[in-house]
């Protein structure tokens, strides 16, 4: 939760503590969801789906510093994994968050090992033409993939055997928070591990990581991997969700917005990612309403000014104004 | 042997286009090392005031090319001024892409808030309209003068860059900008020049070869990636790469639609992927 933990060794014992607070803190949030907007609780579950895509993109951008515009074919792929098991039988919600999780690290592992070869520009194109590939085969497999009608009729089975989803979206709703709670400890702790800490050495000089002997690029297509597992969680998640998987889950639209919330929140920072994705959504949801191109001018201007002003994102400029707020007052 | 015919003159066609909108970007991105994802936006702009011109002020076509091409220059200085300058040679690709996505969102709001959300039409010439006949088969004018319209700029891009005073300059600033700055070479005169050459050329490529790819409300986003792509697999800053891979790219993608057209973009990325994967610095490009 603050920036000593993502920076400074992992002691145990704080390691817990901020474990404790990071479920707490989304518990909080998830509660506040569920009780202030009780009617809107389906676009909430929509940005905690795409608020995994986001998280996942941070593995790789904001922990390895790798560019990627095509970051949406690892959440549609384990989107369709999941669709398709679930039309196949396997109806169990945990199953096929599994199922997304597996699909989402075997396309994490092939874009990884295309990706991270190269750094730059051939890295980006890389990875967009990896991106619009999937989306082509999306289009064109219609047996699996529906086309461009997408995936319909994805009805999962209760949780536990016990729960049903409901038309209201309570059960998606707190299944979905519960998902993202466990998800984010987890995720929190790894960001903290060696591992983690050594793609950070990597984003911020590669060739010294080399110089100490770092193997960079399988440690980048092990990260890759890890991207894939939660943007394939995600998409299972929002597939469960929503009973349909379009073409759109796999899009380069999709890969660009996931990109623009991961900079509005905080590249290299768990939590940034996340409200990013918060954040974005609302913005989205209140602004569009009036004409998509308002809606585009404005996002354009937002954008704009996040980078020239907070190029560091939200989050962390609020973390960092925090410090040296604490920082005057200590030193008074 | 009829369905070469048949592919060819289309590939040829829609390679030159891409190389004509394309250079521009190539240019910039070897000389500034920006990756300017708003280039498309640019020659948007540029179809957009062309087809204004001629269906609203009812000019000739080629007053609607320069008018296209002025326009979008001018409009383009603003941005350049205020935010491009900012960004050029020093900052991350991320921060780069981000800013650009941010103002080709913002210019194709303001687009289609002035123009409306229809797409908009830019009605050829008589001369263009009919069939020319090659001796072997029939083809569109239109695509003969895109074509000629490809090569010529080529040529003019290879004199300039190579014959005149500007070139030099502008050679030098790319091979070592602080060395040419020494020199006495005002790196920031030749950068924003390159600037608006680069959105002239835009403009012109998106007027002309408006018949390949339409002028329609999300045109800067449906082909940011393509003139990306284009500029990566040529080599950034290269003519000759530009050019070889323009028309590669072309052909790949038109061999595709037409021999296999429900796999859409398939063949396009497929030939991307291997391609970059093996020449990673582009075809006729080098490592910077």
């Amino acid at each position: 939760m603050t920036p000593a933990s993502d920076t400074a060794g992992p002691v145990a014992t704080a390691g817990l503590r901020n474990d404790l607070i990071a479920a707490a803190a989304i518990a909080g949030l998830g509660a506040i969801g569920y009780f202030v907007f009780p009617d809107d609780l389906a676009f909430l579950t929509r940005v905690i789906g795409l608020a995994f895509l986001v998280i996942s993109l941070d593995l790789v951008t904001g922990y390895c510093g790798v560019a990627t515009l095509g970051h949406a074919a690892l959440f549609g792929v384990g989107a369709y994994a999941a669709g398709n098991a679930c039309l196949a039988g396997v109806t169990d919600p945990i199953l096929m968050l599994l199922v997304g999780i597996v699909a989402g690290t075997a396309t994490g592992l092939i874009s990884g090992v295309l990706v991270t070869r190269f750094r730059g520009l051939p890295q980006l194109v890389l990875s967009i033409a990896f991106g619009q590939l999937v989306a082509a085969l999306a289009n064109k497999l219609s047996s699996i993939t529906g086309g461009s009608d997408g995936l319909a009729g994805i009805s999962p089975g209760p949780v536990f055997g016990m729960f049903n989803f409901d038309m209201f979206g309570r059960t998606g709703y707190v299944f979905s928070v519960a998902v993202l709670l466990i998800a984010m400890v987890v995720l929190l702790r790894f960001a903290r591990s060696p591992f983690a800490l050594m793609c950070r050495a990597i984003k911020d000089d590669t060739l010294r990581a080399r110089m100490i002997g770092v193997a960079v690029y399988p440690r980048l297509v092990v990260m890759y991997c890890v991207a894939g597992a939660v943007a394939g969680l995600g998409g299972a998640l929002t597939a469960i969700n929503t009973g349909v998987v379009g073409l759109d889950s796999v899009g380069f639209e999709r890969s660009a917005e996931a990109l623009i919330m991961l900079i509005l929140g905080g590249a290299g920072n768990l939590w940034g990612a996340l409200i990013g994705a918060i954040l974005f959504e609302l913005f989205h949801h209140y602004v569009s309403a009036a004409s998509p191109f308002h809606w585009m001018i404005l996002i354009g201007l937002l954008l704009i000014v996040v980078v020239l002003f907070f190029p560091k994102g939200l989050v962390n400029e609020v973390v960092r104004r925090v410090g040296e707020f604490r920082q005057a007052r200590g030193a008074r | 042997m009829r369905t070469v015919f048949g592919i060819l003159p289309d590939a040829l066609a829609y390679g030159m286009v891409l190389f004509t909108i394309s250079i521009g970007l190539s240019i910039m991105m070897g000389l500034m090392r920006v990756v300017n994802l708003a280039h498309g936006a640019f020659a948007m702009i540029g179809g957009y005031l062309a087809s204004f011109a001629l269906v609203s002020l009812g000019v000739s076509y080629p007053v609607a090319i320069l008018i296209a091409v002025i326009g979008a220059v001018i409009i383009s200085v603003p941005f350049e001024f205020l935010l491009y300058r900012r960004i050029y040679r020093k900052s991350d690709e991320l921060t780069q892409i981000l800013l650009t996505i941010g103002i080709t969102f913002f210019i194709v709001g303001v687009a289609n808030y002035i123009f409306g959300p229809t797409s908009k039409p830019i009605p050829l010439p008589e001369l263009l309209k009919g069939p020319f006949d090659l001796g072997v088969r029939m083809i569109p004018t239109h695509r003969l003068f895109v074509i000629g319209c490809g090569v010529v700029t080529a040529v003019a891009l290879w004199l300039l860059i190579e014959k005149t005073e500007f070139g030099v300059r502008l050679r030098a600033a790319v091979d070592n900008g602080d060395m040419a700055e020494a020199l006495g070479i005002r790196t920031q005169i030749v950068y924003s020049a390159t600037f608006a050459l680069a959105v002239g050329l835009a403009a012109f490529g998106g007027v002309v070869g408006a018949e390949l790819l339409p002028v329609e409300p999300f045109y800067a986003l449906r082909y940011m990636v393509t003139f990306l792509v284009v500029v990566s697999v040529g080599g950034a800053g290269s003519v000759s790469g530009a050019l070889a891979a323009s028309l590669l790219l072309g052909l790949a993608d038109t061999t595709g639609k037409y021999l296999a057209p429900e796999f859409g973009e398939f063949f396009f990325y497929v030939a991307v992927i291997v391609i970059v994967y093996i020449f990673p610095h582009g075809l006729f490009g080098r490592a910077h």
